[in-house]
C-alpha cells in the first residue's frame, strides 16, 4: 500500500536538484468522523503503558545488571573498543528507557555517563571515581525508589553528578572546540522530562 | 474531524533493546495497528523491510551490525527496487542537536527524542500519514524536504536554485525534537 506506482511520481528537475512529488501513499488510512464517533488513541495508549508498568521494576534490574557488568569488565581488563561501546549503550539504553520505567533521575545520571564515555578524549585518564560515582548513583536510585523521600535526594544527585562531569569535560576539552560546543550545547529534551 | 486507521498500516519496528521493542508493541496495538515487525539490528530490519513492504519505519539509532542512521541510507536509495520513500521515524536517546541534523540529513522524516510517549509516537505517525513532503533529490541527498520554513534572504551553499521558494507550513525537525511531545 505504501508505494505509488510510477506513473504517479511526478518529477520536476530543477538546475540544482529534483522534486519528486506523488499522492499521498497513505491516505486511504486517513478518514473523516464525526466529533462524536472520535476515539482516544492517545489514551487507550497510555492505558496500555501503564498496565505494563509492573514489569518496569524487573526491565531496570536487567538495564542495571549490564552497566554494571560492562563496567566490572572495563575496571578488571581496561577499554577496548568493544568494552567502551558495551558501556555506551548499556548507559545509553538506561538514558533512553529509565524515565519511561519510572526513574527520571536515573536516566539524567546515565545521560551525563554518556557524555563523558563520548567526549573524554582518553577514556583511560578519565578518574576512576567519576565512572563509579555516576554507576553506584543509578544502582542506589533504582533500589531506593519506592522511598518517595528519595526523589527530590535523586534529582539532587543527579544534578551535581552532571555537573562534576560537565567541569571535568569542559577542562579536558579546553582545545577541542568541536567538543566544547556539543558539550555546552543544551539538551533538545526539555528538562523536565529527565 | 480526522481519524487514523491504524488497522490498514503495516509497521516495521527496529530497536536493539527488547524492553522497549515491547513498549513499541504495546503503544502501536493500542492505537489500533495489528502489523506490527520487529528487528533487533539494522541487518534484519532491512531485510524485513524487503520483505514485508511497511507503511512506517520506527528505529532505533544505536543497534549492532548497522545503526538506524545507516538503515534510513539503506532505504533512501533512489533507485532501488524496493520502495524509497516510506516515512522512517527515529525514535532515540540521543538528544543532541548535531544528531538531529546528521538524521535528517539521512532522509529521518521525524525525530522522537526518548523517553517516548504515547502522545508524542502518536503525532510523529499523524504528521507522516497526513502531511507526507515531497522528496528532494540532489547530488549528496535523496530524501523528505529539508525545508520547513523559508528564508529568502539564504544564499548559503546548499541554496537550491531555479524555483520559486516554497512554504512548507511546518516546525523544523529540530524544533519539534525539542518540543518532545
Amino acid at each position: 500500500m505504501a508505494k505509488n506506482s510510477a506513473k504517479d511520481i511526478e518529477v520536476k528537475a530543477f538546475a540544482t536538484h529534483q522534486i519528486i512529488t506523488q499522492p499521498n501513499p497513505l491516505r486511504k488510512v486517513i478518514r473523516r468522523v464525526d466529533e462524536k464517533d472520535l476515539d482516544d488513541p492517545v489514551g487507550r495508549a497510555e492505558q496500555a503503558l501503564a498496565g505494563l508498568s509492573g514489569e518496569f521494576k524487573d526491565w531496570m534490574a536487567t538495564e542495571i545488571n549490564r552497566l554494571s557488568a560492562a563496567y566490572v569488565a572495563v575496571r578488571n581488563d581496561g577499554f577496548t573498543k568493544e568494552r567502551r561501546d558495551e558501556l555506551f549503550h548499556a548507559a545509553h539504553d538506561i538514558k533512553g528507557d529509565a524515565a519511561t520505567f519510572g526513574y527520571p533521575a536515573a536516566a539524567g545520571i546515565a545521560e551525563s555517563l554518556c557524555r563523558v564515555i563520548e567526549h573524554a578524549p582518553n577514556l583511560e585518564k578519565v578518574p576512576a571515581e567519576l565512572f563509579t560515582h555516576h554507576i553506584n548513583a543509578i544502582l542506589a536510585i533504582v533500589h531506593e525508589n519506592t522511598k518517595l523521600d528519595s526523589i527530590s535526594v535523586s534529582a539532587e544527585l543527579s544534578r551535581r553528578l552532571r555537573k562534576v562531569a560537565d567541569d571535568y569535560l569542559a577542562h579536558v576539552n579546553r582545545d577541542r572546540p568541536e567538543h566544547l560546543e556539543v558539550i555546552l550545547a543544551p539538551s533538545i529534551v526539555p528538562a523536565e522530562q529527565g | 474531524m480526522f481519524r487514523i486507521d491504524f488497522n490498514k498500516l503495516r509497521f516495521l519496528v527496529c530497536d536493539d533493546n527488547p524492553h522497549m521493542r515491547r513498549i513499541l508493541r504495546t503503544l502501536l496495538h493500542s492505537f489500533g495497528a495489528r502489523e506490527v515487525y520487529e528487528a533487533e539490528d539494522g541487518a534484519t530490519a532491512l531485510e524485513m523491510y524487503s520483505h514485508y513492504v511497511p507503511d512506517i519505519v520506527i528505529t532505533d539509532w544505536a543497534m549492532p551490525i548497522f545503526d538506524g542512521l545507516e538503515l534510513a541510507q539503506m532505504i533512501r536509495q533512489p533507485d532501488s527496487k524496493g520502495n524509497p520513500y516510506a516515512p522512517i521515524i527515529m525514535l532515540t536517546g540521543h538528544s543532541e542537536k548535531r544528531r538531529v541534523t546528521v538524521a535528517r540529513d539521512a532522509g529521518v522524516t521525524e525525530f522522537l527524542a526518548k523517553p517516548i510517549s504515547a502522545k508524542g509516537l502518536y503525532q510523529r505517525i499523524l504528521n507522516v500519514v497526513a502531511n507526507p513532503r515531497p522528496f528532494i533529490k540532489t547530488k549528496t541527498y535523496f530524501g523528505p524536504d529539508r525545508r520547513r520554513n523559508t528564508n529568502a534572504a539564504y544564499m548559503g551553499p546548499e541554496r537550491r536554485v531555479g524555483e520559486k521558494h516554497e512554504l512548507l507550513q511546518q516546525p523544523s525537525l529540530l524544533d519539534k525534537a525539542r518540543s518532545s511531545i
